[in-house]
């Protein structure tokens, strides 16, 4: 049985881009302990040559042919934007002072 | 017999007669909304959102149709309740999340472009769990919505809200969206019809992501043929979703007259022998064996079937489905839509991203991302998500085997009837128990309903009868559950509807106002 440490959960906090409080952390690492415990269960299936599944039906690559089409317009798109600015979104800064 | 009692199908045919208007049926809807659903603390708050301008204005459209002669379609005029996860250029689309609140999507799905060309009138958006992730609709940032044949509690989730509606005569149809059962298993509980199509059979452009692999949306109403007629509005081949299926779509609508003349002999039923037994509850699988003794009366051959890996598509959802979520939910970035907190000028878009993903979901949102990111990341993918993949091949092949048996399998739809709300909100592994029977569907894509078979002993609770039928096959699922409604009308004398309490007139808002968003 798996056994996730809190230093585990605010780890996968930050790869999952997840600002989480101090209680939140607590609370979660002993759920997602208890989830993955009964989760591994996965694990008792002999499955070694079974081919995985990603997809429910078996799925092809499809192509439309190579014509424009309208697309929304920019105005309504940024409407629903937190922030905008000339025609684009606004967002924080992306790299660092020193960088 | 009062406007928001008939079926959809009765209503469609008085409007095209003449006999009524689509404006007077949408406002008698409307009218009913406004007496039972607020307020959103101790009503059935099936819906987020209503809109009564453009509801009568869509209605309006139809009557006008008819006065100029032209065609109706079979549910033109007929009001609908809309899951708030799928996209409508007029109305906020929020997914049940505070970080959608308000957001006004740029662009119609196909499913809602599809009703408005039907002339169905789409009366607003249902409430649900945040990111159609629960079993409840307790996980909704704007408050759960409750059952109407008991207020205290659950109407079943994620599509609580659409099937509340259905149940409490607020709407005739409603869509819904099942990833793990968010359409049959609130269809079960509040005895009400829900039907999960063959995945690929309805499109998902415009229906925002849970997990793209499983998710399907469908219909949901309170009869069998309501059902039928409003699947054949919705599904079929859409270019914009490159999974949907490019095939025709089978003849449901006939199916479901089929299956009303209450003869089912000469097809084959598979009782699936692993869901049973152990933590279902008493009631439910009294029901269940009346629903199956009923299938054996109406000419049905009953076999037993076994899916032994059944037992693994519960522990392997909840491993793909994290997985697929984390990486969906990544889109909400406060970049381009939504929520942005924290933006002050000195902070970098990473913590921007972070602070508002952090506030902005709430509690199960944040499990499942967080389980998602566990079992994607490197060391466990394997063990985890890998070995997922391949139990969901092993699922697959005990349908294949089973469909070779029958021509369609059955299991109640749930283990238990509607429980209190808050008696699970905190407990996952108990919550994430309602989909025991209902995963295996979606893990295979297989097309799956759900249909009310009565009402529990100890609780007075209502039970659905689940039936699974091979990909493609979704015209079985309308055929059984015809054959089954009817002999059950018979034997109940009228729906199982008829049998729930009648919910206590609370007019206080005018129908008539614009209600806006009701969290």
């Amino acid at each position: 049985m798996p056994s996730i440490s809190r230093e585990e959960v605010a780890h996968l906090a930050r790869l999952a881009r997840l600002d989480l409080a101090p209680d939140e952390l607590d609370h979660l690492a002993g759920q997602l302990d208890q989830i993955l415990g009964a989760v591994a269960q996965v694990t008792e299936v002999a499955a070694d040559d079974i081919p995985p599944t990603s997809h429910a039906l078996p799925l092809t690559n499809v192509y439309r042919d190579d014509e424009p089409r309208p697309c929304l317009p920019a105005e309504s798109v940024l409407a629903a934007a937190p922030a905008a600015e000339d025609g684009r979104f606004r967002v924080p800064q992306i790299l660092g002072e020193e960088a | 017999m009062t406007l928001t009692r008939k079926t959809a199908a009765e209503l469609a045919s008085s409007i095209k007669s003449g006999e009524v208007s689509a404006v007077e049926v949408t406002r008698a809807h409307l009218d009913r909304i406004a007496e039972v659903d607020g307020p959103a603390e101790s009503g059935v708050h099936a819906f987020l959102h209503v809109d009564t301008d453009s509801a009568l204005a869509a209605a309006a459209v139809v009557d006008q149709k008819r006065a100029d002669g032209d065609e109706l379609g079979p549910l033109a005029g007929v009001p609908l309740a809309l899951k708030d996860v799928i996209t409508t250029a007029d109305m906020p689309t929020t997914a049940g999340s505070k970080l959608l609140e308000g957001w006004r999507p740029p662009y119609d799905a196909t499913i809602t472009r599809r009703l408005r060309e039907a002339g169905i009138v789409i009366l607003g958006k249902t409430n649900l769990d945040e990111f159609a992730m629960g079993s409840s609709t307790e996980n909704s940032a704007f408050g759960p919505s409750r059952n109407p044949w008991d207020l205290t509690r659950i109407p079943g989730g994620s599509g609580g809200g659409s099937a509340a509606s259905l149940a409490a005569f607020e709407a005739p149809l409603a869509i819904g969206t099942d990833t793990g059962g968010s359409i049959r298993q609130p269809a079960a509980v509040t005895g009400t019809v829900g039907v999960k199509p063959t995945y690929g059979g309805v499109s998902r452009y415009g229906l925002i992501a849970c997990a793209s692999s499983l998710d399907q949306a469908g219909p949901c109403a309170r009869t069998v043929l309501d059902a039928a007629l409003l699947h054949s509005v919705i599904a079929g081949h859409d270019p914009n979703d490159s999974t949907s299926i490019d095939q025709p779509v089978p003849d449901i609508v006939a199916a479901a007259r089929k299956g009303a003349d209450g003869d089912l002999s000469g097809l084959r039923v598979g009782v699936v022998k692993e869901l049973g037994g152990e933590g279902y509850q008493a009631g439910v699988e009294a029901r269940f064996n009346d629903a199956v003794a009923l299938l054996s009366k109406l000419g049905a051959e009953v076999v037993e079937v076994s899916c032994p890996h059944f037992a693994y598509a519960l522990p392997a959802y909840y491993l793909i489905l994290p997985s697929e979520v984390s990486s969906n939910l990544a889109r909400f970035d406060a970049m381009r839509y939504g929520l942005r907190l924290g933006d002050d000028g000195t902070r970098s878009a990473e913590e921007v991203m972070s602070l508002t993903r952090g506030a902005g979901f709430g509690a199960e949102a944040k499990r499942r991302i967080m389980l998602g990111t566990y079992a994607l990341s490197s060391g466990y993918y394997d063990a985890y998500y890998g070995q997922a993949q391949k139990v969901r091949t092993l699922v697959a092949r005990d349908f294949d085997a089973a469909f070779a048996k029958a021509d369609v399998l059955v299991s109640p739809t749930t283990p238990t009837t509607a429980f209190p709300i808050g008696e699970k909100v905190d407990d996952p592994l108990a919550m994430y128990k309602n989909d025991l029977c209902t995963i295996p569907s979606n893990l295979a894509g297989n097309a799956s309903a759900s249909f009310p078979c009565g009402l529990a002993d100890e609780d007075g609770l209502p039970v659905g009868l689940h039936v699974m039928a091979p990909v493609l096959a979704d015209d079985r699922l309308y055929r059984v559950g015809a054959a089954v409604e009817q002999a059950y009308a018979a034997q109940w004398g009228g729906t199982l509807l008829e049998q729930a309490p009648a919910l206590d007139g609370r007019r206080g808002e005018s129908a008539t106002a614009d209600r806006g968003v009701v969290s």
